[in-house]
């Protein structure tokens, strides 16, 4: 029982960081309506900028200087490569992200080189008791960062006049653009939030075993999440990334003591099958809005 | 245009379907519906693919024995191409698992045609025309299994889900290591042997021409046979659903069965591609099947020309060629290395053009080479006009 609780705890650290990933591409779809293929690459982006900054200015300074620089980043992709695209169909955009992954991952692995790179972060694997559970301290990391970011995400988007202003254009581009919404900042901000978010993910998913050329994986893993939960639900990306960490960190615990004919390694792809399994009972996710049919 | 055709028909009521003479001069004046539909319309067309093969024949010939390998592995592609054509051109369902289809009919054909009793699973009928139909009708098979979901589901979500196809067949392929040989060992791949010649062989030809005469011979049956489906019932079916699902349905097409169609045809297109593409190497290794394959096929139909056969095929002649013409790049440009190690080296090249050229033409040439061309049509046709 301890066993299972200590590895639902890894699974929520891990989710947690697929939620971050996962608020980064509901967000960009919500204003947008394209997912945002190139998250994968801001999201190593961001691990990269951490590993090279850390050395300058000490971890924490350098996290929050990195995930400003990766906001920068998206900022401009999304001003030359997405912008023109405006009003073209969105699959095309989402094939135009897609590119943009390739092009940016290509231009960080030089960054990378061969080696591992370290985060220098000051949880490394060090692990802490809770009560009779022995766990890593950075699951309880990203949990308590990713808790904090998901409730100023939430009171922004409530409070604020620009949070309003992103609601309204999901809602509804046009009537947002005659109410005196400025739509492109819109598109602008929703890109730079995902920036920011992604790259604060690359930090945790570096944290411990450093980051690597094949990293990137990691972020895909977040697709999942946004399809369990819901692709238009911010709180269905979160609940999403959980399920889905959780999920996997059980499969990686018990799968080869009660499934070993799954094969090795099966974790690593159940989050594509509970995917497939939420997708069958219910085609737009958990919280995903159902869209109407209208001749 | 239909005015004149109309009337014409009016004029001319009993003439025999297909027999009717076009007026000289006037190429683009139909006088019957058989005309209009037919597969190369116009006397230009007919002159220029009759040409075009000539020389495709004849290239295998004339070029080196390396080149004829590029060339027979882009026709190859080309066909998976021109799979992934007719399910997001021609039907508009965003498919990213085409690698999975493909590796599922590299895997087929390399265990029909694999020795029986070897080291991996193999059937011994090493014959093309059993493995080739049979790695289509498989991967049709998994197609047709997928589609019930496609059906259920819209635009970016079945792309992700198409995805999570790759994501799964990449881990099946890797373990299964009886059927595949697993991760980094890989195992050999179908035979191509017809009625008993060995074509991987050198025989009353080499080895590399045997194959590019192969490999033409089975696109040009492939192509003919997409455009022949494009322009029929089926094709119109599937434009229906690619520009408004709704609409189609409304009108009374059945989008379940039409859709299941599409990814059960994409599908073995793909799986027939599968089969043909590691026989020219002789060898298939399970790593290979990745994301980076499907991006690779969306970017052939998207360079080339989203719903059209040519297209399809120029698209793939472009990417293969791609590679070994960045190949040659260390010579020329000396700040490129051939060396993986070292930063801006050739496959690091190599992968950036992929992504550029998807966003360049995505901006600015949406209608791809294909466009391009009309666009080259169009100004020599209303020459000296603009229009």
């Amino acid at each position: 029982m301890i066993g299972v609780l200590e590895s639902v705890i890894r699974g929520l650290g891990n989710g947690s960081v697929y939620a971050l990933l996962a608020l980064g591409f509901v967000i960009i779809y919500k204003a947008t309506r394209v997912i945002s293929f190139a998250q994968p690459a801001l999201m190593l982006a961001g691990a990269v900028a951490v590993s090279y900054l850390t050395e300058v200015t000490g971890f924490y300074l350098a996290v929050l200087l990195a995930a400003l620089l990766i906001a920068g980043v998206a900022l401009g992709i999304e001003r030359v490569a997405i912008r023109p695209m405006v009003g073209r169909p969105v699959f095309v955009v989402a094939i135009i992200t897609l590119g943009v992954d390739v092009v940016v991952r290509v231009v960080v692995n030089g960054f990378i080189g061969r080696d591992v790179r370290q985060m220098g972060d000051p949880w490394g694997l060090h692990q802490v008791a809770l009560g009779p559970l022995v766990v890593q301290q950075r699951w309880l990391a990203m949990l308590a960062v990713t808790a904090v970011l998901v409730t100023l995400l939430f009171l922004f988007f409530r409070h604020t006049r620009y949070g309003l202003a992103m609601r309204a254009a999901a809602f509804d581009q046009e009537t947002a653009l005659a109410q005196g919404v400025s739509v492109g900042a819109v598109f602008a901000l929703s890109w730079a939030l995902a920036g920011f978010l992604a790259a604060i993910a690359g930090m945790f998913v570096g944290t411990g075993q450093g980051v690597e050329q094949l990293t990137w994986i990691v972020a895909l893993k977040a697709l999942p999440a946004i399809i369990v939960g819901g692709l238009d639900s911010l709180g269905g990306a979160v609940a999403g990334g959980l399920t889905i960490g959780v999920v996997e960190s059980l499969f990686q615990s018990y799968q080869g003591e009660f499934a070993p004919w799954l094969g090795q390694n099966f974790a690593v792809v159940t989050p594509y099958v509970v995917m497939l399994v939420v997708l069958l009972v219910r085609p737009y996710g958990l919280f995903g809005t159902r869209e109407v049919e209208r001749v | 245009m239909t005015d004149t055709r109309s009337t014409a028909k009016a004029e001319v009521p009993d003439t025999p379907a297909g027999r009717s003479r076009r007026p000289r001069g006037r190429p683009l004046l139909y006088t019957s519906y058989t005309q209009d539909m037919a597969l190369l319309d116009t006397r230009a067309k007919k002159i220029w693919t009759g040409l075009l093969v000539l020389l495709a024949l004849s290239l295998s010939v004339v070029l080196a024995d390396r080149s004829l390998e590029v060339l027979a592995g882009a026709y190859v592609l080309a066909i998976g191409a021109i799979g992934l054509n007719i399910v997001t051109g021609y039907a508009g369902q965003v498919s990213l698992g085409h690698a999975f289809f493909v590796a599922i009919g590299a895997y087929t054909a390399a265990a029909v045609s694999g020795p029986r009793g070897g080291e991996h699973l193999g059937l011994g009928l090493a014959e093309i025309w059993i493995w080739l139909p049979a790695a289509g009708l498989v991967a049709a098979l998994f197609g047709v299994l997928v589609a019930p979901l496609a059906t259920r589901l819209r635009g970016l979500y079945l792309a992700v889900v198409t995805l999570g196809l790759v994501f799964l067949g990449e881990h099946v392929f890797k373990e299964w290591d009886h059927l595949t040989g697993g991760p980094g060992v890989g195992r050999e791949a179908a035979v191509p042997q017809l009625f008993g010649l060995p074509l991987d062989q050198d025989g009353f030809a080499t080895k590399e021409q045997q194959l590019y005469v192969l490999m033409l011979v089975l696109l040009i049956v492939f192509a003919v046979a997409a455009r022949n489906l494009a322009r029929s019932r089926i094709g119109r079916a599937f434009s229906a659903i690619r520009d408004r699902d709704i609409a189609a349905a409304v009108i009374g097409v059945p989008l379940t069965r039409y859709k299941v169609l599409a990814f059960g045809i994409s599908s073995f297109y793909a799986g027939c591609a599968g089969g043909l593409f590691y026989s020219i190497s002789g060898y298939v290794e399970p790593g290979s099947f990745s994301l980076l394959l499907s991006v690779q096929f969306i970017a052939m139909v998207l360079i080339g020309g989203v719903a059209t056969v040519s297209g399809a095929i120029a698209g793939a002649l472009f990417i293969s060629l791609l590679q070994p013409i960045t190949r040659s790049l260390p010579e020329l440009l000396p700040i490129v290395s051939a060396d993986t190690t070292v930063t801006p080296n050739v496959f690091q090249v190599e992968t950036v053009l992929y992504g550029l050229l998807i966003i360049l033409f995505l901006v600015f040439e949406p209608r791809g080479l294909f466009g391009i061309w009309i666009r080259v049509r169009t100004y020599w046709k209303s020459w000296p006009f603009s229009y």
